[in-house]
């Protein structure tokens, strides 16, 4: 077998593994924004669900409880965002940034006795029979662990649930003006409670797919600024899930793009490829934000404003 | 703000006392600690001990004052540079890369001049800090101003560029050949020092603290330049109306705010590292932006705010003896952050007094 | 009554910070009956309708839909019991299709949304009552009587039994207000009870089976079809008897403030926003513009304080060419502008009053010191203008997004007009306002085009056009349909220029 064609797919799998975690988020997010509420505590919620499932994962030797129990640190981090900005009305912004600070206290002080422990019962990759067997699209796809293809099921499923049920126009109509949605006796804020804790959640599994299964060892700040790339991706997509995975996995190619360009001992200095990822989000930020202007496509018209009903 | 008034009743706030501004924070402050007693205790800690010991540690020696003074600098200036920008609405979250590209304009200075005199070399790094700043603001000024891309995202993803920049730095090039492979730069002259203070650690970035300050204050509040910047974060449509250019206000206000960042940057290498090394901040610029918050992006808050967050690290950094880490420091900044702006909404709530219905004030 | 009263609200009252909107009101609805709310601005009138529609909860009293007592606590509770609300501002969601919109919320609204099926059923629905749309447009592609529609559908698709319209002709030219007076006359007939909330008294006259006037929150009386007469209406509505009175209009003189030499401009959409415009307005006269909302209005208005670019031809402020200048520009040739959103463009609500009185002055000398701002000139100059224009606020230093619509407009006035224009655009100046205010603006006005200010007015209300102008200019699909004397005018022609009809008009500038 050609080893350069070796290489091109085990970054291109590792470009899949290492965008799920983002992914998730991104999903969580997108669900978030479209009700209108900015969520910027990703990093915060991701490292908590990341602790959480991890320390959940060891003591019960089972990576499926950890994941469970990422998921409720998740939501239950955007629920103090969800009461803040939902019932109290307060700056999403800085609630936000709040957020991520205290996501990412708790989680260095509950994890500071696990610092370095690896799980043993981490999520292993589990090739699926025939399908892993297809040259190049196969271990590309089909050779990892149960989390990834989750995900395959997740992206066109919130989708569906975006743009063709009942459901989603709700979701979509808060987002756009939560005036017109509560005159037609839609609850605004049970939706925007809904999609914000579900939001938590999905960012809650992101971070444990880090803790266990990617890395399956706690490192404090383990999740280095995905929370962040997250929320860009969603612009990024805009605001649709299906947009999302590409693009998920774009960034995660560059990530592992740059560990690989290590080892092929090319002579560019570690931290000019560490750079790469956040230069990227930065310039197709850009890009996206130009062609959005251009086309009209904007964020749900909502995004970033509390909402209250008896405002004279 | 006087209400004038007839009836007693609770019910929806017009306009907030001026006594909700003090007392809030007070509450939110001891609420704060409540909450983080809470996970004290669950992890086997007594909290009134260990929030007395951080107390201690931060105001109760002389040591402990002047290291919080220490950190209260930088997180002064920055916070100073951070609010500046909030009040126009541009959320600058890159405190932290637009230190460290001041940090490292500064070290270019005292490295490619290590024998220069003081009387040039220490302008030239203050200059040479708050223009990298400036710039590293710049970058996404512009994307900002032309396009409205996103400022928080950029800001942030500049951040970790600006770090892994230093990092290559003082891994690579800039390593001491002297330093035991640590990452770190060579020391620097006595001419690229900041002079220190009291017998202390305090260097002389406190007065570039206090004046900071005082002139921000000024230019807000009583510069034509300051009104533009007030008008136009209140609302851009006026502002615009008005005629001012909102366009130039946004890139003068970014670069304005990356400066002071960049100044910290510039403090904090050379007078307290006396040189770049990796980790040379412990996340001021984002601990800057709460401190710009609590003070609600007032000038002169900042110095208290900043003294508070200061002794709050110092008092987290003595209590690591006692086995509680030190992002027991980041909770309570973020405890802390979330009982201020749950706060906020009560000062719209408050036993009050209104005028009778039809009554008119001349 | 032997009809049955398919609404009863009883002892309404509802209050909010610093007023009582509604105080004990009575008011039904018979079935098959088209009950007119009619009360100047500030009356309650909206107020009491959004209590029945379930937006805001009474403080005392009682409703009853079909005789039973309901506690209506959300929308939802209204829609369901059978109240559909048509509201001034609509409540539509601008990117969505007409069929998302309407069934939007809907209990009817099936799970997973099969497109064609949901259409298809909807445009039977819309042709049943005569409303033609498109339902597979969007929203923001919609003229405003479109909208207007889709909102109505949005109730009949719920099984509304009582329609309630909140001013709903503010927006339509006259013809499309005679088809919507048409459909609830079928829709009534239908058995349907049709509440029509409206400030105007031809219209009450037009369409009221019965009408119930409110004033200053409390219900002052409710009259049958035969007692209906213009004069009693207007004094109930006031308290007092409105004189129909025109003023003394002013030929126009020879001195040119503004001119516009076919202009042309963008709307906000790429689209053309304004064509070929061309006319002048003098010293000392009131031009006013009348038209349908959305004709070019806004652009006009942009256009000519500089805020919008011209593509094309030319603008003259006294004579000299100023086209393509900045806002900032033009305001220091003597343009002063009173714009349409008050606390938007014009006013900063959180900063106080001071501070917004110098956002026109502050660069220039008597306010400066070098870089900084007198403070106390500043004050004095404050304290100065609010006294003479009679705003009246709580303090200087408090954030103006307190203060009533009226002085909110007084102090802006105060602000534009002592900076000594020559020219004043006045875009809806009387908007929201109650009557007083209304005298006072309107006063204002004509006391500086005595004063020789030369005055362009932007208006949708025809009496006010009428009322104060001595030119009137039709504007409708961004061109000037006709430019007339206002004593040659009559509202017919002017109604006809408005939706588009060509009469071989002048066009004299």
């Amino acid at each position: 077998m050609n080893t350069n064609t070796d290489i091109i797919i085990a970054i291109l799998a590792t470009a899949v593994t290492g965008g799920t975690p983002i992914l998730y988020a991104a999903l969580g997010e997108i669900l978030a924004e479209r009700a209108g509420v900015l969520n910027l505590g990703v990093e915060g919620m991701m490292l908590v669900g990341a602790v959480s499932g991890f320390i959940m994962a060891l003591h019960m030797s089972n990576p499926w409880a950890g994941l469970l129990m990422a998921m409720l640190a998740g939501g239950a981090m955007a629920l103090i965002h969800a009461f803040l900005t939902i019932t109290l009305k307060a700056n999403q912004v800085v609630s936000g940034l709040a957020l991520t600070l205290f996501g990412t206290g708790l989680a260095g002080y509950i994890g500071k006795s696990y610092v370095g422990v690896r799980l043993q019962d981490s999520f292993r990759a589990v090739p699926i029979p025939v399908l892993s067997d297809i040259p190049v699209i196969g271990p590309v796809l089909f050779s990892h662990d149960p989390l990834v293809y989750l995900a395959y099921f997740v992206v066109p499923a919130l989708w569906f649930l975006v743009f063709r049920t009942r459901a989603g126009l709700n979701l979509r109509a808060v987002g756009e003006n939560p005036a017109a949605a509560d005159s037609v006796g839609i609850s605004v804020f049970r939706t925007r409670y809904l999609y914000v804790i579900l939001g938590g959640m999905l960012a809650g599994i992101g971070g444990a797919y880090l803790s266990l299964h990617y890395v399956p060892v706690w490192v404090e700040n383990m999740t280095a600024g995905r929370g962040w790339i997250a929320v860009a991706l969603v612009i990024f997509a805009t605001w649709n899930p299906a947009n999302a995975i590409w693009g998920a996995y774009l960034f995660g190619g560059l990530d592992a793009l740059g560990l690989r360009l290590q080892t092929l001992n090319v002579t560019v200095s570690p931290y000019f490829l560490k750079m790469l990822p956040y230069i990227f989000t930065v310039l197709v930020l850009i890009l996206v934000t130009r062609r959005n202007m251009l086309h009209r496509i904007g964020s749900p018209k909502a995004l970033g404003i509390p909402y209250d009903r008896e405002e004279r | 703000m006087i209400i004038h008034g007839t009836r007693l009743a609770i019910e929806k706030r017009l306009i907030p006392s001026s006594s909700a501004f003090i007392v809030i924070p007070f509450i939110s402050i001891f609420l704060a600690l409540l909450v983080g007693s809470v996970f004290l205790y669950f992890s086997g800690h007594e909290p009134a001990a260990v929030y007395l010991k951080m107390f201690k540690g931060a105001f109760g020696s002389r040591y402990g004052i002047t290291e919080t003074v220490v950190k209260a600098i930088p997180l002064t200036i920055l916070g100073l540079g951070v609010a500046l920008a909030f009040r126009m609405q541009l959320w600058n979250i890159g405190g932290e890369g637009q230190l460290y590209m001041g940090a490292f304009a500064a070290t270019w200075v005292a490295l490619t001049f290590p024998a220069g005199s003081a009387w040039w070399v220490m302008p030239a790094m203050i200059l040479l800090g708050m223009l990298a700043g400036g710039l590293w603001a710049l970058l996404t000024a512009v994307p900002r101003a032309l396009w409205g891309v996103n400022e928080i995202i950029t800001t942030l993803m500049l951040n970790y560029v600006a770090i892994f920049w230093v990092d290559y730095l003082v891994y690579g090039p800039w390593k001491d050949p002297a330093g035991f492979n640590f990452p770190l730069t060579a020391v620097f002259s006595e001419a690229a020092t900041l002079p220190g203070l009291f017998d202390s650690r305090i260097h002389a970035g406190l007065f570039f603290g206090v004046a900071a300050a005082v002139i921000l204050y000024m230019v807000i509040y009583h510069t034509r330049w300051g009104y533009e910047i007030r008008v136009t974060g209140e609302n851009p449509a006026a502002a615009r109306y008005a005629g001012m250019n909102t366009t130039r206000n946004i890139l003068l206000v970014m670069m304005l705010s990356g400066a002071l960042c960049g100044l910290a940057g510039m403090c904090e290498v050379s007078g307290i590292g006396h040189r770049l090394q990796h980790g040379l901040s412990p996340g001021y610029g984002y601990t800057a932006i709460i401190v710009a918050w609590l003070s609600r992006l007032n000038p002169f808050a900042v110095i208290p705010v900043a003294i508070l967050f200061g002794g709050l690290q110092v008092g987290g950094f003595m209590v690591q003896t006692s086995g509680i880490p030190s992002s027991m420091v980041y909770m309570l900044q973020g405890l802390l952050l979330f009982f201020v702006l749950g706060g906020e909404l009560l000062t719209g709530y408050r036993l009050t007094r209104l005028p009778a219905a039809g009554e008119a004030i001349k | 009554m032997s009809v049955p009263l398919l609404v009863e609200m009883v002892g309404i009252t509802k209050k909010f910070p610093g007023v009582t909107a509604n105080d004990r009101v009575d008011f039904n609805v018979r079935e098959g009956e088209i009950h007119v709310l009619l009360g100047e601005n500030g009356s309650g009138k909206s107020t009491l309708m959004s209590v029945l529609s379930g937006l805001y909860r009474p403080d005392e009293g009682e409703i009853l839909i079909n005789g039973r007592k309901r506690n209506l606590r959300s929308p939802r509770d209204a829609i369901k019991t059978g109240i559909g609300m048509v509201h001034q501002h609509f409540k539509l969601i601008e990117s969505f299709s007409v069929a998302e919109n309407v069934i939007l919320g809907g209990d009817g609204t099936p799970l997973v949304l099969n497109k064609k099926d949901i259409e298809n059923n909807l445009a039977q629905l819309s042709e049943r009552y005569g409303l033609s749309i498109n339902i597979s447009a969007m929203v923001w592609q919609l003229s405003v009587g479109e909208k207007q529609r889709v909102e109505i559908i949005k109730m009949l698709y719920r099984g509304s039994q009582v329609l309630v319209l909140d001013e709903p002709t503010a927006i339509l030219t006259p013809r499309e207000a005679e088809e919507l007076f048409e459909n609830l006359r079928r829709m009534a007939a239908a058995g349907r009870g049709i509440v029509l909330i409206t400030h105007k008294l031809n219209e009450v006259i037009a369409i009221a089976d019965r009408v119930t006037v409110l004033r200053r929150g409390k219900a002052v009386a409710t009259l049958d079809k035969k007692e209906i007469n213009r004069r009693d209406l207007a004094w109930l509505m006031v308290g007092q008897d409105v004189v129909f009175q025109s003023r003394k209009k002013n030929p126009p003189g020879s001195e040119k403030v503004l001119e516009l030499q076919n202009v042309n401009c963008h709307s906000d959409l790429g689209l053309s926003g304004l064509t070929d415009i061309n006319f002048s307005v003098y010293k000392g006269e009131i031009f006013g513009i009348a038209g349908v909302a959305g004709n070019g209005q806004r652009e006009l208005a942009e256009v000519v304080t500089g805020l919008r670019p011209v593509n094309g031809g030319k603008l003259l402020i006294n004579g000299k060419d100023v086209t393509g200048l900045s806002p900032r520009r033009i305001m220091d040739h003597g343009v002063a502008h009173v714009p349409e959103d008050r606390l938007g463009t014009g006013l900063i609500p959180n900063l106080n009053a001071i501070d917004n009185l110098i956002i026109k002055d502050y660069r220039r000398e008597l306010l400066r010191r070098g870089p900084l701002i007198n403070r106390r000139t500043a004050r004095i100059n404050a304290q100065r203008l609010t006294d003479r224009f009679e705003v009246s606020l709580r303090s200087l230093e408090a954030p103006v997004k307190l203060m009533s619509g009226g002085n909110l407009q007084r102090l802006l006035l105060a602000r534009e007009i002592t900076s000594q224009p020559h020219l004043l655009i006045a875009v809806y100046p009387v908007r929201g306002l109650d009557i007083k205010a209304t005298k006072a603006v309107h006063d204002l006005l004509l006391e500086q085009r005595e004063q020789g200010m030369a005055i362009l007015l932007i208006s949708e209300d025809l009496e006010e056009i009428f009322k104060l102008s001595d030119r009137i200019g039709v504007l409708c699909g961004g061109r000037l349909a006709g430019i007339i004397p206002a004593e040659a005018a009559d509202v017919e022609e002017i109604g006809l220029l408005m939706m588009g009809s060509d009469k071989a008009g002048d066009t004299a500038s």
